[in-house]
């Protein structure tokens, strides 16, 4: 196909670029690099922080890159005296009103408007005055707000109303009282917020953060008494790397393990193996949905965000949600009884820290329902993001490290744990397991790639055992609603259906390494990412959770098999509808 | 549903019916008695005037007298204002209770009640309307109908040619014909920047989509500005017969008339005129049994001054935070709801359907090179005649201010006009003699705005009168983007800080800086034009901001903080009446002793001033 | 559980209005108008009745209320007085009235005093320029306005 081209002049150079983009595009196309702070390609193109503004030939006014479409013969200069002059001065009144703390602040070094402040070289600031005040909000136990790091670009609002479409936050009140806010400035907590943490993805500076436990977990740590155990989610080790300068989707796992054990964990296990353990529950639970007429589609339950998301908008539908509980809290579950038994350790001295991608998790494990004879089943979710942070506290050189393995007795993981951290990876793995069971054999196919990709919603149709297997995957919660409201019509054609709530799953979950708005719009994060993924499946010599031995191990020595009592008691969980805005 | 023939009908004969109204030669024994109810007039309660003239009325038998309600009559000062045709008599400041007194000696003895009569500026009596140096210099073409027609009987609307000009449009007129003549007339929007019309909706016409749009700003938030209300009020026809018309020159079957709910009356009086228009058939499927159907629905908005600008009104009609829209696209190719839209003022649309009849080269023929036609402003502050004006462009603002306005009330100087409202500026004696047209305006700085005239005399701070505006702007900001959100605040804070006396030199020029960066940066025309009263009070009263911020001084005395008080020892005669009146026991001097103010006591409340017989306290 | 009955009244009367209306998300603001005018301000429940029906979130509801200065949160006061700040009174010396006002009754504009009985508002021209400087209390105009006269008024208005 031909391109129609588009020549215009940026700063006395030449370019020839693809009718369509925006200044700023063909800017960056030859090296110049107009500054944003609003702008998150495809999801906030809204002009409003007036950090982009560029002066055009014979246009009255400056223009807004980020936006403006270009035109043939455009003569563009990002960089004469007035119009540096006025980015200066909104740089100026953007700083002016916004929180300098930043040498406390959890964004240090990875804010945005922190390295324009330091590209522009602001040594003070000429237009202070009145600040806007607003109180923190950290009484969820998964996202904190900090209203006074704010700087309107809106960002998450976006990300929240028209990704997500949720639309837990919002713009609130008028001029320079905005604020970003939800209804009644009640928490988030409180309101239809499922704590996806896309917002926090989104939010270029500190304004919107994790509830860190960081220094809950060092002092658990530091106890003699207590045995902490620590697992990490799939996603974490292809996103960990960038935190340490290394190239997105980089896998460090062997480097990770060795700084987990550095950090001094007691042990450290793979939620790998923890979602095999789930694909063998959740597998059993579809056949015997299949095969018992039980409540279809079925719909998996190992994105919490997502969970809560039904809990608040599909009351009447839980039935549909499998009843296992996420990977790291059945491995959580089983450490505390399983692990703690065999190796004779007091259930009570073990504490559980996860590692995840996910802002959700923190919630998840908070929940009711996720303890066992009174032991919670983990204690602490550390973020992606949290895990850097605790290993550069520790002294540690990340990049030099030499690599390690997971602990046994769970430490053998398969490929198809491996995939749960890309959306597709949880159906893919079931359906391996799922197919060779009902075949009663095993069946050479092992990668379904109809189930892989960006595409938000993907769904295929499989030949099992002489039935039809429809089935799909979406990720991102606008996603799931359509999907939930077609159920709710009752025209739902899906027998399963994987949901997670961040778009790209885990990969892209809330609780990774946050990636500026610059790097979002030039790299697909979410492809370097689960490629990496892909390949650590391609490369595992067991690719199938039910060939795993740990599973056989687990299920020979406790719970006997796949839906047991035991099983039900440690691995499977329930759901309850909930009011989508806890308000008087 | 009605055809062309019996509108036509409807026309001739309530055309002779109110023939007194327009032609006081007309012979007759029937007498109207017209009674302002305009939002001014209402709230000094001319609804009561008219009950009263219907129940003196009845009692008295009196058969061939009609009391009606019309729209404003443009001298609002003079309020209420009741004028008898076809005699014109205009009587000003009328209350209830002298209902009895008018029915008796003017409609009964035929004389006048001259107490009721006002007076002109050589102190001559005035008899008729058209006597009052008010109306002396004005042209009536957006206002033709206000205070002649009662606004809530679509019959005397059509009496006076209306639907004349949609029905001409409509049966021999094509697209492309409407826009030539409103192309050729050279109308301008009426808004602010003044677009010109004829080219708006033709880009809109070229636009190509399956729906668009006509929509009404009616959203007139100048505070200080009332023309568009006063055209709805007092001539709703004309504004809906407008939007027909542009329906047709653009495609469009649909219309949106968004309206400040602070209007409760216009709302009103659009409500009705639209369930007549209705009802005849001039609104709705095929109207004048051509293919052609447009409605019209009216949209409240709620209280947001930034609605005003098109692409903010278009996002509240969606149900949204009216936050503009970047630009481009313009709302000619994506405007409501995505659609190709024109949007035109209240103003702009009253005078759609006169250039229809008229014709583009009679319109053409009034106004200066570039800006033709008639404006209307809303001319208030320190001025004697407050009310609304019609004037053609070109009329300069010396005509305005002492020709139409008389000037300023107790002898005192002008010391400037502002135009635009919160967008506009500040001209001051030197421009007097400027013709005003939206380009002589723009060069002195100001701007054409909406209309509203406000006009300030030497008692009034410069200083403190671009803080007010910025107070405005602060708080009508949308907040959406940076410059306007946090910059016209910053502002305000050294504007604060001039009037406090707290300010230094170097920050009138970071004002000037801030100002200037504010309007090129900021997204849309609210902040674009939001630094234009501080710039042009800096271009023309630069002085006063530097004594506010070197000496600490207000000239007027307007910025508590920084007045002082004193008390002229050459005109004080030491009788002591300010100290008894004084709260605070600020004032010094005992006996015969001529009396001081002690600065550091007084609070500024000016009793002192109010309680001098000698007039020696300022 | 009076409470209770009140917000299921509230929630029942909002629902009449809602019936009005499609469930289209333009009409939000017509719809909150509505409510306004009924109310004096707009509960939380008729927010909560509004988001349902045209599947608005609450947020994006509550930023358009706070958005627009119309709307209100809170009821206003059985006498709320108006003064208006346009130019027009503005510079024929509303501030005063205003800052008389606020002496008075020891609030600020946009507060309601403890029994209830005043509330103010600074307001943008209300169109009676040609009365200026105007004051109303609900919806009665006081023209070319005084301090004198202001406290006339609120004297009667204690009384009552």
């Amino acid at each position: 196909m031909n391109e129609e081209m588009i020549t215009l002049t940026i700063d006395g150079v030449e370019v020839k670029t693809k009718k369509g983009n925006t200044i700023l595009q063909a800017a960056r196309e030859i090296g110049i690099d107009i500054p944003t702070l609003c702008f998150l390609k495809e999801i906030n193109e809204v002009g409003d922080c007036r950090m982009c503004i560029v002066e055009v030939e014979g246009r009255r006014g400056f223009a807004t890159s980020c936006i403006q479409k270009v035109e043939e013969g455009m003569i563009v200069h990002t960089n004469t005296p007035e119009v540096t002059e006025a980015r200066r001065i909104v740089l100026d009144l953007i700083l002016s009103n916004h929180a300098k703390d930043c040498l406390t602040c959890t964004r240090l070094g990875n804010c945005e408007l922190q390295k324009l402040a330091e590209r522009f070289n602001v040594q003070n600031i000429e237009y202070a005055g009145e600040m806007s005040k607003h109180e923190i909000d950290d009484k969820s136990p998964a996202i904190v707000r900090d209203f006074n790091k704010c700087i309107l670009c809106r960002r998450c609002v976006a990300t929240c109303k028209n990704v997500q479409e949720i639309g837990a936050i919002d713009c609130i009140g008028r001029g320079f009282e905005s604020c970003i806010s939800t209804m009644y400035d009640c928490s988030l907590n409180d309101v239809d917020c499922t704590f996806c943490g896309q917002c926090i993805e989104a939010c270029p500076t500190g304004a919107l953060h994790e509830k860190e436990v960081i220094n809950e977990v060092w002092k658990k740590l530091k106890d003699p008494e207590t045995y902490v155990v620590v697992q990490t989610a799939p996603a974490v080790r292809v996103a960990l790397g960038e935190e340490f300068d290394m190239p997105i989707g980089t896998n460090v796992k062997g480097k990770m393990v060795t700084a987990l054990k550095r950090i001094g964990f007691d042990k450290v296990f793979d939620t790998n193996t923890g979602a095999d353990l789930t694909i063998m529950e959740e597998a059993n639970e579809f056949m015997e949905r299949m095969q018992g007429g039980g409540v279809l589609p079925m719909i998996t339950s190992c994105s919490p965000g997502w969970v809560r998301f039904a809990e608040k908008n599909y009351g009447e539908l839980l039935g549909h949600l499998s009843s296992c509980k996420s990977p790291y809290q059945m491995f959580g579950a089983l450490i505390k009884s399983y692990f703690a038994e065999k190796y004779g350790i007091a259930r009570d001295k073990i504490c559980t820290v996860s590692v995840m991608p996910c802002i959700a998790k923190k919630y998840e494990c908070s929940r009711p329902e996720m303890e066992v004879d009174g032991a919670r089943d983990v204690d602490y979710v550390l973020t992606t993001r949290e895990l850097a942070r605790m290993i550069k506290q520790a002294n540690i050189d990340f990049a030099v490290l030499q690599d390690s393995n997971f602990d046994d007795p769970m430490g053998e993981a398969s490929g198809a744990g491996a995939i749960f951290g890309t959306t597709g990876g949880v159906m893919e793995a079931a359906i391996r397991t799922a197919v060779d069971t009902l075949e009663g054999k095993n069946i050479d196919q092992i990668e379904y790639k109809e189930v892989r990709g960006e595409k938000g919603i993907k769904e295929a149709c499989l030949k099992v055992a002489g039935n039809e297997v429809r089935i799909a995957v979406s990720s991102g919660l606008a996603n799931a609603r359509k999907l939930m409201e077609q159920i709710k019509e009752g025209k739902s054609p899906y027998h399963f259906i994987e949901i997670m709530a961040c778009p790209g799953g885990c990969v892209m979950g809330g609780g990774q390494p946050i990636k500026s708005a610059k790097v979002r719009s030039s790299v697909d994060v979410r492809k370097l990412r689960a490629d990496s993924l892909y390949e650590i499946d391609e490369k595992s010599a067991i690719r199938k959770s039910h060939e795993n031995p740990v599973m056989k191990q687990i299920y020979d020595e406790y719970l006997e098999k796949p839906g047991s009592h035991l099983a039900h008691k440690y691995l499977h969980t329930t759901y309850h509808p909930m009011k989508k805005y806890d308000i008087d | 549903m009605k055809t062309i023939e019996q509108i036509e009908k409807i026309r001739n004969e309530k055309r002779k019916e109110l023939e007194l109204r327009i032609n006081p030669e007309v012979v007759t024994q029937e007498k109207h008695i017209l009674v302002c109810r305009g939002t001014g007039c209402t709230s000094s309660k001319s609804p009561q005037i008219i009950e009263k003239f219907r129940e003196i009325l009845a009692q008295k038998n009196i058969e061939n007298v009609r009391v009606i309600q019309t729209g404003c009559f443009g001298l609002c000062a003079k309020g209420p204002i009741v004028v008898i045709r076809p005699e014109e008599t205009f009587y000003a400041h009328v209350k209830p209770e002298d209902c009895e007194e008018i029915i008796e000696t003017h409609i009964i003895n035929g004389q006048k009640v001259e107490r009721l009569l006002c007076k002109n500026m050589d102190g001559s009596i005035v008899h008729k309307l058209n006597e009052l140096d008010f109306y002396k210099k004005q042209k009536r073409i957006a206002l033709k109908n206000c205070g002649t027609i009662n606004p809530e009987e679509i019959d005397e609307y059509i009496a006076f040619d209306g639907y004349k000009a949609l029905e001409k449009v409509l049966t021999g007129m094509s697209q492309d014909d409407v826009i030539d003549v409103i192309s050729k007339s050279g109308l301008r929007g009426r808004g602010g920047a003044g677009f010109p019309t004829g080219k708006k909706w033709s880009f809109t016409k070229m636009a190509e989509s399956d729906q668009k749009y006509v929509v009404c700003n009616a959203d007139e938030g100048d505070p200080g500005a009332f023309m568009d209300r006063s055209i709805l009020e007092g001539d709703p026809h004309c504004v809906l017969e407008a939007m027909a018309i542009a329906g047709y020159a653009i495609g469009a079957n649909q219309g949106y008339i968004y309206v400040r709910a602070e209007y409760p009356i216009a709302v009103h009086r659009l409500k009705v005129a639209i369930q007549q228009a209705r009802e005849y058939g001039l609104l709705g499927k095929n109207i004048f049994g051509t293919d052609f159907c447009f409605d019209i629905d009216i949209r409240l908005g709620a209280g947001a001054f930034v609605c005003g600008e098109e692409t903010a009104l278009l996002e509240s009609i969606e149900g949204k935070r009216g936050q503009p829209r970047l630009k481009p696209p313009y709302p000619a190719s994506q405007g409501l709801f995505g659609k190709p839209t024109v949007i035109n003022n209240v103003e702009t649309l009253a005078n759609i359907t006169k250039i229809i009849l008229n014709g583009a080269e009679w319109y053409a023929s009034i106004g200066t090179e570039h800006s033709k036609g008639t404006k209307v402003f809303a001319l208030g502050g320190n001025v004697n005649n407050v009310g609304l004006v019609e004037v053609p462009m070109g009329t300069t603002l010396r005509e305005i201010v002492y020709d139409i306005g008389g000037g300023i009330p107790k002898g005192r100087e002008f010391k400037a006009a502002q135009t635009g409202g919160p967008s506009g500026g500040c001209i001051p004696a030197e421009h007097l003699d400027t013709p005003i047209d939206y380009e002589s305006l723009a060069s002195i700085g100001s701007m054409m705005g909406s209309g509203g005239l406000i006009v300030m005399d030497d008692t009034k701070c410069m200083v403190n009168l671009a803080k007010f505006y910025l107070e405005f702007t602060v708080a009508e900001s949308c907040g959406k983007c940076t410059p306007c959100r946090i910059g016209t605040k910053r502002m305000l804070e050294i504007l604060e800080k001039l009037c406090s006396g707290e300010a230094t030199e170097e920050d009138i020029e970071r004002l000037e800086k801030l100002a200037i960066n504010i309007k090129k940066a900021s997204v849309c025309g609210l902040g674009q034009s939001a630094p234009n009263p501080v710039l042009s009070t800096l271009r023309y009263f630069r002085g006063e901001f530097t004594e506010h911020a070197v000496q600490k001084k207000c000239r007027t005395n307007e910025c508590k903080k920084i007045a002082k008080i004193q008390i002229n020892q050459d005109q004080c005669k030491a009788c002591g009446l300010c100290q008894k009146q004084c709260p605070v026991g600020a004032i010094d001097g005992e006996g015969r002793e001529k009396r001081t103010i002690n600065q550091e006591k007084c609070i500024k409340c000016g009793t002192c001033i109010a309680s001098c017989p000698f007039k020696a306290i300022k | 559980m009076e409470e209770k009955c009140v917000e299921q009244k509230v929630r029942k009367e909002t629902e009449e209005i809602l019936a009005q209306y499609r469930p289209e998300k333009d009409l939000l603001i017509t719809i909150l108008n509505d409510v306004q005018e009924k109310y004096g301000y707009i509960p939380k429940q008729a927010q909560m009745a509004i988001s349902e029906y045209l599947a608005i979130p609450m947020a994006e509801i509550y930023g358009v209320i706070t958005f627009y200065s119309r709307f209100t949160l809170a009821p206003k006061g059985k006498y709320n007085i108006s003064i208006c700040l346009g130019t027009a009174c503005y510079v024929k010396g509303s501030q005063k009235l205003l800052d008389r006002a606020k002496e008075r009754l020891k609030i600020e504009p946009g507060q309601v005093t403890k029994d209830g009985k005043f509330s103010i508002d600074d307001v943008r021209c209300v169109g009676a320029c040609g009365l200026a400087p105007v004051f109303m209390v609900n919806d009665e105009v006081y023209g070319n306005a005084t301090v004198k006269q202001l406290d006339e008024v609120i004297d009667k208005y204690m009384k009552l």
